[in-house]
């Protein structure tokens, strides 16, 4: 299922994250790139350079955008001025979806630019769900929403990250950004199994994979974006490319950031695992959709 | 382990306790304070929400976001005010950037905004830079006008043409919102270029074998003298450029910022300017791109 709802039925490849070092190689050398993802934050300003660029990309390009401040997350509501900039910006570039966080990170309008784990409650669930749906009829583009990487775990959860992401989806019939990197830090500073994640999400929705590098501490590990990517997580993204079907990926490498021929050929890297994972055939496992926590546990919708 | 009613309850609550706790400036040895806002230790107050491991306790794990808030925000300040940096050295600033960011924290969804407020607060608050405080208020707008140049909006220029189409009297005009007027009293301009050729070549003395024959260049820059001036900070081709005015030039173009018509920015420009300066200047200005309609 490499195009789905959720990624408006487009088969976009592999895609290397739009970063300023590279501006240069791309716009003088023009690789062949299957397509770029854009911060959109980057390019929600008023003019300039930044938007020259965007401009110039797009001519040639293939762009995605991915968010890093709606905060489906975040109790407040949505900035209507910031989403009827970001609601300029998807007309701009043309994105067939539109990728951010399942995450918060403001507070009253104050805002920490990180990207902070969520309680794994039904509330939550609920109020995230909403809020999504809101932003998606405003925007008009499909939205994909993104599993963070985390370090803390809260008492209050009553389920799964797994089953959280699941009944969020679910609830707000979006798509899901499978970030293989992230689910392989959380497990490990968690301590749970990165497969019972893959497999316990409803594969029908992902419309984008993410995979990227980390560092490890002593005691947990860091989702730095700064290295190549991992043999386990490339194992990982194997499985999940059985599990969810060949689906568009973008390498994120966002620290200490080499050539832009070094970050496109890690990125290529993901091709032989493709070839893999269609040579083993798809994971016939159980489809988790009909299963979320809220009809198990009958809590209310 | 507290009991469960002093925990956070809701999601509101959680995110709003977890916040507080992840602003709140680091303690020496870049560590989150030990001691929580109502009198409980910071790891009472982390165990009431914060499960901990088998390899972290709650307040540790809650630690790697508090420092991870701090770096990252410090980080953006540090790179957009090198100059102001470079003048306060780096105890100085980093004093002046906790206790803003502390008063002034983000309220923007971006991190392009976060020093917008930051000329405002030294010249509230001089502690933080005396006896050096004008000289960092003008670096701190020096820079912010950096970043208004690099990515502000740019409306349809006016041209010469259509300027001498209009009667003087009547017609409003408006700078770009790119460009900014700054009258200083210290070259602020030359300063902040030469920290940045000192810090490009440190950079490249890096990488360098024969490191000693550049380190005479790499010292302190010199804070600047004081020498006023007036500067127009802007952009041409999209590239940043400073601009060093005329005293009348500067009057002028303050007075179509400030919505005056252009009779009456002419006349501001004093007696002693000749209609030919004028016709040259706005000749300059409406080639560089800065004049526009008024709204």
């Amino acid at each position: 299922m490499p195009a789905n709802p959720f990624n408006s039925h487009t088969d976009y490849g592999i895609g290397i994250g739009l970063r300023v070092p590279h501006y240069r190689h791309i716009l003088e050398r023009k690789p062949v790139v299957d397509w770029f993802e854009i911060i959109s934050e980057n390019f929600l300003v008023g003019g300039g350079r930044p938007l020259e660029v965007l401009d110039s990309i797009l001519e040639q390009y293939r762009v995605v955008q991915h968010g890093v401040s709606l905060y489906f997350g975040s109790t407040d509501r949505p900035d209507r001025e910031h989403l009827r900039r970001l609601k300029a910006l998807v007309r701009r570039t043309g994105t067939p979806w539109l990728s951010d966080h399942l995450c918060w990170g403001s507070v009253d309008g104050t805002y920490t630019h990180d990207l902070l784990p969520m309680p794994y409650t039904f509330e939550a669930a609920r109020r995230t769900a909403a809020k999504i749906r809101m932003v998606r009829d405003f925007l008009e583009v499909p939205i994909c929403v993104e599993n963070v990487s985390s370090y803390a775990e809260f008492h209050l959860s009553e389920m799964t990250e797994w089953e959280f992401l699941s009944e969020v989806v679910e609830r707000a019939d979006c798509g899901i950004l499978l970030d293989v990197n992230n689910i392989y830090v959380s497990s490990r500073n968690h301590g749970f199994n990165p497969y019972d994640y893959v497999d316990g999400i409803p594969a029908h929705r992902v419309g984008q994979m993410h995979i990227a590098g980390h560092t490890k501490f002593e005691k947990y590990i860091l989702d730095t974006h700064d290295h190549p990517v991992l043999d386990p997580v490339w194992k990982l993204y194997a499985h999940a490319t059985r599990r969810c079907g060949v689906t568009a990926t973008l390498l994120e490498w966002d620290d200490r950031i080499p050539s832009f021929q070094e970050v496109h050929r890690e990125a290529l890297k993901a091709n032989a695992f493709i070839a893999e994972a269609r040579a083993a055939g798809p994971i016939r496992a159980g489809r988790p959709a009909g299963k979320s926590p809220a009809r198990r546990t009958g809590a209310p919708a | 382990m507290k009991p469960a009613g002093s925990r956070p309850q809701n999601l509101r609550a959680l995110q709003r306790l977890m916040h507080r706790a992840i602003l709140r400036p680091l303690a020496p040895g870049d560590r989150t304070q030990r001691r929580w806002t109502d009198g409980r230790t910071a790891r009472e107050m982390a165990e009431s929400f914060v499960k901990a491991n088998d390899r972290l306790t709650a307040l540790e794990r809650l630690e790697i976001y508090n420092r991870m808030y701090w770096f990252r925000i410090l980080d953006c300040l540090y790179d957009d005010y090198p100059g102001l940096r470079a003048a306060l050295g780096p105890r100085r600033f980093h004093r002046l950037a906790v206790a803003y960011l502390t008063r002034h924290p983000s309220r923007s969804f971006t991190l392009r905004n976060l020093g917008s407020r930051l000329e405002a607060f030294i010249r509230r608050q001089p502690r933080w830079t005396a006896p050096h405080t004008a000289l960092a208020a003008e670096l701190a707008r020096f820079e912010w006008a950096q970043t208004v140049a690099f990515d502000e909006a740019a409306r349809p220029v006016v041209t010469a043409a259509e300027l001498a189409k209009v009667a003087a009297g009547r017609i409003r005009l408006a700078l770009q919102p790119y460009v900014t007027l700054l009258a200083v009293r210290h070259p602020v301009d030359a300063y902040v270029r030469a920290v940045k050729e000192r810090d490009a070549l440190r950079t490249e003395a890096s990488n360098a074998a024969g490191r000693s024959r550049v380190s005479a260049r790499l010292r302190r820059v010199a804070r600047p003298r004081p020498e006023r001036g007036w500067l127009a900070v802007h952009r041409v081709d999209n590239r940043l450029y400073y601009k060093r005015l005329e005293p009348a030039a500067y009057r002028m173009l303050a007075a179509l910022r400030d919505g005056r018509t252009l009779e009456q920015a002419v006349a501001r420009g004093g007696r002693a300017v000749t209609a030919e300066q004028v016709r040259t200047w706005f000749e300059l200005w409406t080639q560089l791109g800065w004049i526009c309609r008024r709204k």
